[in-house]
């Protein structure tokens, strides 16, 4: 039997803050490349960006991370990694990628049996591969001019891989034939389907937030706890 | 007495819960946040009323796992609960009859409480004329405010219940007419012109659509219990769309597979056995 493939999943993005839907990106994705038979997920990392970014309404990073962890607690193979956040300046996502890929080979040899899962797993053979999780919003974001750099795109989707969950009103296989870059390499870009739709945006929540509205079961009942404790997003924020 | 003039509301979800999902108890939350928000309600409760086994629904697993999953769902909720009574009757139980068990039952213990208040006021002081007949008017407001302050129990649901009054020989017309005529109906619906359509085109709706709220769900939460019993029988993970106790206890129990979906097929969901019934005598 040939073994499968070690993979661990790397999200990027502001989780301002994080939801249900964006923990579910890990779930689905692990189940898809799972079902693909060539791969093996052993860990998922959430990296929060930088707060140097810029994006509007951003709160600090350490409430992020904070909320992140919080938000994993309960989960047996994802964790939170504040290395972004703790840059001086923001960081290219691909160089996000080069960082936590380093550091896998680095700890490497990988302990027999990491991930309990059904699959039966013996202590990988293979160098542990780290792909980027997204959304379908964030492959249209390649096209955005300016927003990537093509060398950047291109040794993402050649290097690492894109495992790329579906979301309501994109078209991610034709974001892909659209794009002579993703075109090429598409045999790397996995298109996973989430069956549920499952539209909860941070945007939402923060609007809800400050609209003095539930968010319960949206996101896990520690992250609202601690946004109340902290008063995170009380006012409206503009869009 | 600040809110004398909001009516309290205890909001009831019946269904099968099949299991309970995290789009079930979002139901609750934007009902509360939109019945608190006219300024005229104030929701006190909120009840969540497994429908028993013998309601023969395919797929239907054992009321008692059903009713444990809800439990565990609401744990760390201070306003949910759930109620067995409709899930422990050896027959099935129309809507309208379970709307009505919690709205006599809200008034039995609202009385109970109105005679406590009665009783503990004014512990042993010597009366004053004056002050009797100040008691004499309390006691006639409280009587007022006894009928005027219980608390009301609304039907709770999604836009799929409010269409399924359309399916023949589903609702018996005088439950429909009992449940938004006495009752009311919280709907929560992302199709708000659909559903104020169906309400247009049916007469009993229409007169009583006063007491029909239409609630937006603007996060397209397609949590379907249905989804979630397809998603169990494939090995996919069901983690973050119900509460991670639910998740452990499915798991534990092996509760969903392809034998459970199988439950009750070919046999004839109970309203529409009891509504042929009725039609043969």
């Amino acid at each position: 039997m040939k073994s499968r493939i070690p993979v661990v999943l790397l999200a990027c993005g502001s989780f301002n803050p994080i939801t249900n839907m964006h923990l579910r990106l890990f779930e689905v994705a692990r189940d898809h490349l799972h079902q693909t038979g060539r791969y093996q997920v052993i860990g998922g990392i959430i990296s929060p960006v930088n707060d140097n970014y810029g994006k509007k309404d951003l709160v600090a990073a350490r409430h992020r991370v904070a909320m992140a962890r919080l938000a994993l607690q309960t989960s047996d193979w994802i964790q939170v990694d504040p290395w972004e956040s703790e840059q001086v300046q923001w960081t290219e996502t691909v160089k996000v990628l080069r960082h936590h890929h380093s550091e896998l080979l680095r700890s490497l040899p990988w302990k027999e049996g990491l991930d309990q899962g059904k699959v039966d797993s013996p202590a990988p053979a293979a160098v542990p591969e780290l792909k980027l999780l997204c959304g379908a919003d964030v492959l249209k974001t390649f096209q955005t001019p300016n927003l990537w750099k093509d060398t950047h795109i291109q040794e993402i989707v050649e290097k690492f891989g894109l495992v790329c969950v579906d979301r309501a009103g994109h078209d991610p296989k034709g974001y892909i034939l659209g794009s002579p870059i993703l075109r090429r390499y598409q045999d790397n870009i996995h298109l996973a389907r989430e069956p549920v739709q499952n539209e909860i945006s941070a945007t939402y929540i923060r609007r809800a937030l400050g609209q003095g509205q539930s968010v319960k079961y949206l996101l896990p009942d520690a992250v609202i706890a601690y946004i109340k404790e902290h008063d995170l997003y009380a006012s409206p924020g503009e869009e | 007495m600040e809110n004398s003039e909001k009516t309290e509301v205890v909001l009831l979800a019946c269904g099968s819960f099949n299991p309970i999902t995290n789009m079930h108890l979002r139901l609750f939350e934007l009902a509360k946040d939109y019945m608190n928000g006219t300024g005229k309600y104030e929701v006190i409760k909120g009840i969540i009323s497994p429908v028993g086994d013998a309601y023969k629904k395919k797929g239907l697993i054992s009321a008692h796992h059903r009713v444990i999953m809800a439990e565990l769902a609401t744990k760390n909720s201070k306003w949910l609960e759930v109620d067995t009574w409709e899930s422990l009757q050896q027959d099935w139980i129309e809507t309208a009859t379970v709307l009505r068990h919690h709205q006599e039952k809200l008034e039995a213990s609202s009385c109970d409480q109105q005679q406590d208040s009665l009783v503990l006021e004014r512990p042993g002081r010597k009366r004053k004329w004056a002050e009797q007949r100040q008691d004499f008017s309390q006691k006639k407001s409280l009587e007022q405010t006894k009928t005027k302050g219980v608390p009301k129990v609304k039907l709770l649901c999604g836009a799929d219940l409010l269409e399924s009054f359309g399916v023949p020989n589903l609702w018996k017309g005088e439950d429909i007419a009992k449940i938004v005529g006495d009752y009311g109906l919280i709907c929560i619906t992302r199709a708000g012109n659909d559903a104020q359509k169906f309400i247009y085109e049916s007469d009993v709706l229409w007169k009583h659509q006063n007491n029909i709220h239409l609630v937006n769900e603007w996060i397209t939460n397609d949590i379907s219990s249905t989804k979630i019993r397809r998603a169990l029988r494939r090995g996919q993970s069901i983690r973050y769309l119900v509460p991670d106790l639910v998740q452990e206890y499915i798991e534990k129990h092996s509760l969903y597979n392809s034998e459970s979906e199988e439950r009750n097929v070919g046999v004839i969901l109970a309203p529409l056995q009891r509504k042929t019934a009725e039609a043969d005598t």
